[in-house]
């Protein structure tokens, strides 16, 4: 079930009224039947693979969280007649129990993800070095998979750290693997902090009610004016690489950017803004990302959840890992420095490879993941160039007109990566980028080259004016957060602003018959 | 309570101010189908009609291009409508004439038979040409249903906005000048053309893969000949004169059984050619696809003698309240034919 089809529109509409008025112990089993209703059209076979992960991984947490409690239990019985080594050795056994199950667990469930991202390609592989012929057609990525099985392995690391006690219920880690809203793309949330939201009961609350519903309108504002409008173009763009070269790579850059920004932001807004209709808060995404003065800032602001899950999940654990700990002790042979370096070098770029293959099964995504990694990699080096600079110019910095091109530096810098995620080869995309420095064609974009995108002049002012309208509203958010500033407003004024907002959606939008308003671009990953 | 009261007017404002703008907005970007695409004006233009007809036509463009209502009224005394435009498929027609019947009731309908060769919906232009004219009810409801392409959204055809929104930046001067108010192109459903253009080939009929007309297509043409028989009109079968497309010998086949089975009347005018008198190379405005306005009165002149001969129908002009109504037809019918054949001769 798309969020831009109507099937959508009326499963929120029907579910909400329906979720208040039932008793509120029955809030969840509401939820769970309408989660029930969206995956189911996805088809059965999908749906099953959510049911599974998430039944599965509530065997393996409480397998683990059974090893926790046996582990107090006994420490708490031998308090006294245990000595120190004997303790230190159970919890090691213990320990070693817990990990194994979460191996297991992980291994399962990142295979089956693996399998469906990259079996299709393996067996391409396969057969044509062996002759076979394998049908690799049907181990398709189902919807949401890359989301809901990270946030649900989330959990079971979560429950093997001791963060918190295994889930009793089932249907809990079933409706937080399932929860609809979140399933196209994310964010990928953590079940202490969803879930205390989630399986709470909630009552009616009009700011909710006002909040959710500026949101979702906001989120297909985005969605459907300026996203839906610029990927015609961008599309053109990068489906005939050899004729638009050169400017006309750095005008499809653009427009991706503010193309894909629209496009996730607006499914999120959509997500947060439907969970919010129900009283669930579920965790924001972005934090204006595209007003990030360098690089990293900019990774701490985009997707923030998958970030985030990367540094807690993979990033913390291979930096601190033993066979990682032995290198550095045996780096450090080769200087201090270096040995200090080693296991961040590596942990960064086993996380952006790792990120760049969750984004996609091409090499595109794994060099856009190094790259990104390499980047970090060399502002972090050159971090003590940019602190002497900076002292040597101590106003610069505060300078409007600096702060202005760090921003413009960072997203030129970030859309040129993203490079990758457009054209279909790496030699292709390199080509495309190199083109920006030796092909000079910016004349031919306004001789008829920027019409032969498959937009009008009417088009590109409308994708003006709503890449302006998200530019100011992410200026006013630098003062906070809008909604709750749009709360106090009064009631015709905020009357006002949404019916203009679904007004200039119903005109402006793109969508239809004719028109593929369907896909959000993460939704793919 | 002072509150709530202010707080409830504050909403049925906001809501009356919505709707509103909506509606405005969706009346200036729907197609006014007054200068391009004129048949889309069709559908509609029946609603406007203040007399009962005693003949209701129903069929694609060969009805509403190949008999003109107002020679039918001056040379024969029929009053009749023409519910019909393009690619107007069996079961549209159907539900046109379920929607007819329920304000009228003529004695007889003709349907022509040249859609039934459509099985399957075709076209989402032509479905909203016929349907977005059509008064709302069940009859509309069932037409939608049954029309829809893929893709196609039934929510778009009760708000059309979402479906010609995206007209906005085509919006041209018709567009505002026909917002509340929209001229008739036809003249009871016929759009009169007075270009010629000879047949100058005769076509070579490509060869049929099925030699049967579609299932689907003649069980809605049983349904129609149920609802006429259950509303006591005469349901009468006509293939109007075209070089193009062709009619199979096959087809017609198929209409003459289920004609004889229904004991309908079937009059094919592709072997009455010589008594109607039709000429391909000053009767058509497209090479045999359609008749100009000399081969449409030519046909409605036969048309309606052989009907009087076949079916008791009143004599119209003799009926003092159709008189007036039909002498204003008549009057802007002539203004319009003289008007469209100076500009022929002018080119």
């Amino acid at each position: 079930m798309l969020f831009t089809s109507w099937s959508f529109a009326l499963l929120v509409a029907a579910l909400v009224p329906v979720y208040y008025l039932v008793p509120k112990r029955l809030q969840k089993s509401v939820l769970l039947f309408a989660n029930a209703v969206f995956y189911a059209f996805a088809g059965w076979g999908a749906f099953l693979l959510l049911l599974f992960t998430a039944l599965s991984a509530y065997g393996f947490a409480r397998g683990i969280g059974r090893l926790w409690d046996g582990q107090k239990e006994t420490l708490t019985l031998h308090k006294t007649d245990w000595e120190k080594p004997e303790k230190k050795a159970y919890r090691e056994r213990m320990e070693h129990k817990r990990r194994t199950l979460l191996v297991l667990c992980l291994v399962l469930h990142f295979g089956i993800l693996f399998g469906m991202k990259y079996g299709a390609g393996i067996l391409g592989i396969v057969n044509g070095w062996f002759g076979t012929a394998w049908d690799g057609s049907k181990l398709l990525l189902t919807m949401g998979a890359s989301f809901y099985t990270f946030s649900i392995m989330g959990y079971v690391i979560d429950v093997e750290r001791g963060k918190y006690p295994a889930e009793r219920n089932p249907l809990n880690v079933l409706l937080f693997g399932s929860f609809f809203p979140i399933l196209v793309q994310g964010p990928i949330s953590r079940f202490d902090t969803l879930g205390e939201t989630l399986f709470a009961p909630h009552a009616f609350s009009r700011e909710n009610l006002e909040a959710g519903l500026f949101r979702i309108a906001w989120g297909y504002w985005k969605k459907l004016i300026v996203a839906d409008r610029l990927l015609v173009a961008v599309k053109q763009l990068i489906r005939y690489p050899e004729t638009y070269n050169g400017a006309f790579v750095l005008l499809g850059m653009l427009l991706y950017a503010a193309t894909l920004y629209a496009d996730f932001t607006g499914g999120i807004d959509i997500t947060i803004g439907v969970g919010r209709l129900l009283g669930i808060r579920i965790d924001e995404n972005f934090d204006r990302p595209y007003f990030s003065k360098n690089i990293a800032e900019y990774w701490r602001r985009w997707h923030m959840t998958l970030g985030a899950w990367f540094k807690e999940y993979l990033y913390y654990p291979v930096s601190v890992s033993k066979p990682l700990r032995r290198l550095t002790k045996a780096a450090r042979r080769l200087g201090d420095g270096f040995a200090r370096r080693l296991p961040v070098y590596l942990a960064t770029f086993a996380v952006w490879a790792v990120t760049g293959m969750w984004h996609g099964n091409s090499w595109n995504f794994l060099v856009w993941g190094l790259c990104n990694g390499a980047i970090l990699l060399l502002s972090e080096e050159c971090s003590p160039l940019y602190a002497r600079f900076h002292r040597r110019f101590p106003k610069l910095g505060k300078t409007w007109g600096y702060r202005a091109f760090t921003v413009i530096r960072t997203v030129l810098l970030l859309s040129s990566l993203r490079l990758f995620d457009c054209y279909a080869t790496v030699p292709e995309t390199l080509r495309a980028f190199g083109s920006m420095f030796t092909v000079w064609n910016l004349p031919l974009l306004w001789r008829g080259g920027i019409q032969s995108l498959g937009l009008h002049f009417a088009d590109y002012a409308v994708s003006f004016c709503g890449v302006a309208a998200m530019f100011t509203v992410s200026m006013v958010q630098r003062k906070g957060r809008l909604l709750p500033r749009l709360h106090r407003w009064p009631l015709w004024k905020k009357l006002l602003l949404f019916g203009a907002l679904v007004l200039t959606i119903a005109v402006f939008g793109r969508y239809g018959f004719g028109y593929d308003a369907g896909q959000f671009i993460y939704n793919r990953f | 309570m002072k509150h709530s009261v202010r707080t409830i007017g504050i909403w049925a404002l906001a809501a009356v101010l919505f709707c509103m703008s909506f509606g405005f907005v969706q009346r200036l970007v729907v197609p006014k189908y007054q200068s391009k695409s004129i048949e889309g004006s069709l559908t509609e233009e029946y609603y406007r009609e203040t007399l009962g007809h005693d003949v209701l036509f129903v069929g694609d463009c060969e009805v509403f291009s190949n008999i003109s209502p107002a020679e039918l009224y001056r040379a024969c005394g029929i009053a009749s409508f023409i519910r019909g435009s393009a690619q107007q498929l069996v079961w549209q027609s159907y539900y046109l004439l379920e929607d007819a019947l329920k304000t009228e009731h003529p004695s007889v309908v003709v349907f022509n038979v040249l859609a039934l060769k459509y099985g399957s919906p075709q076209s989402e232009a032509y479905n909203r040409m016929t349907l977005d004219g059509m008064r709302w009810g069940s009859a509309k409801i069932g037409a939608i249903a049954a029309s829809m392409t893929e893709g196609e959204d039934p929510v778009s055809y009760a708000l059309p906005l979402l479906r010609f929104h995206a007209r906005w930046s085509e919006l041209e001067a018709e567009d505002f000048r026909c917002l509340f108010q929209k001229q008739s192109v036809s003249h009871n459903g016929y759009l009169l053309r007075a270009d010629v253009r000879p047949v100058t080939r005769t076509p070579t009929p490509a060869p049929l893969t099925d030699p049967h007309l579609p299932e689907t297509s003649m069980e809605w043409l049983s349904k129609m000949a149920s609802l006429c028989k259950a509303n006591g009109i005469e349901l009468v079968l006509l293939k109007s004169p075209s070089i193009e497309p062709y009619w199979y010998d096959e087809w017609d086949a198929d209409v003459q059984a289920f004609a004889k089975e229904h004991g309908l009347w079937y009059v094919n005018t592709l072997t009455q050619n010589d008594a109607i008198g039709i000429d391909y190379t000053t009767d058509t405005c497209d090479m045999g696809q359609h008749l100009n306005v000399y081969g449409a009165e030519k046909l409605s002149r036969w048309f309606g003698e052989e009907l009087k001969a076949r079916v008791q129908l009143p004599d119209r002009r003799e009926d003092e309240a159709y008189q007036r109504v039909w002498q204003e037809k008549l009057e802007r019918y002539d203004t319009e034919k003289a008007a469209a054949i100076a500009a022929q001769e002018g080119l």
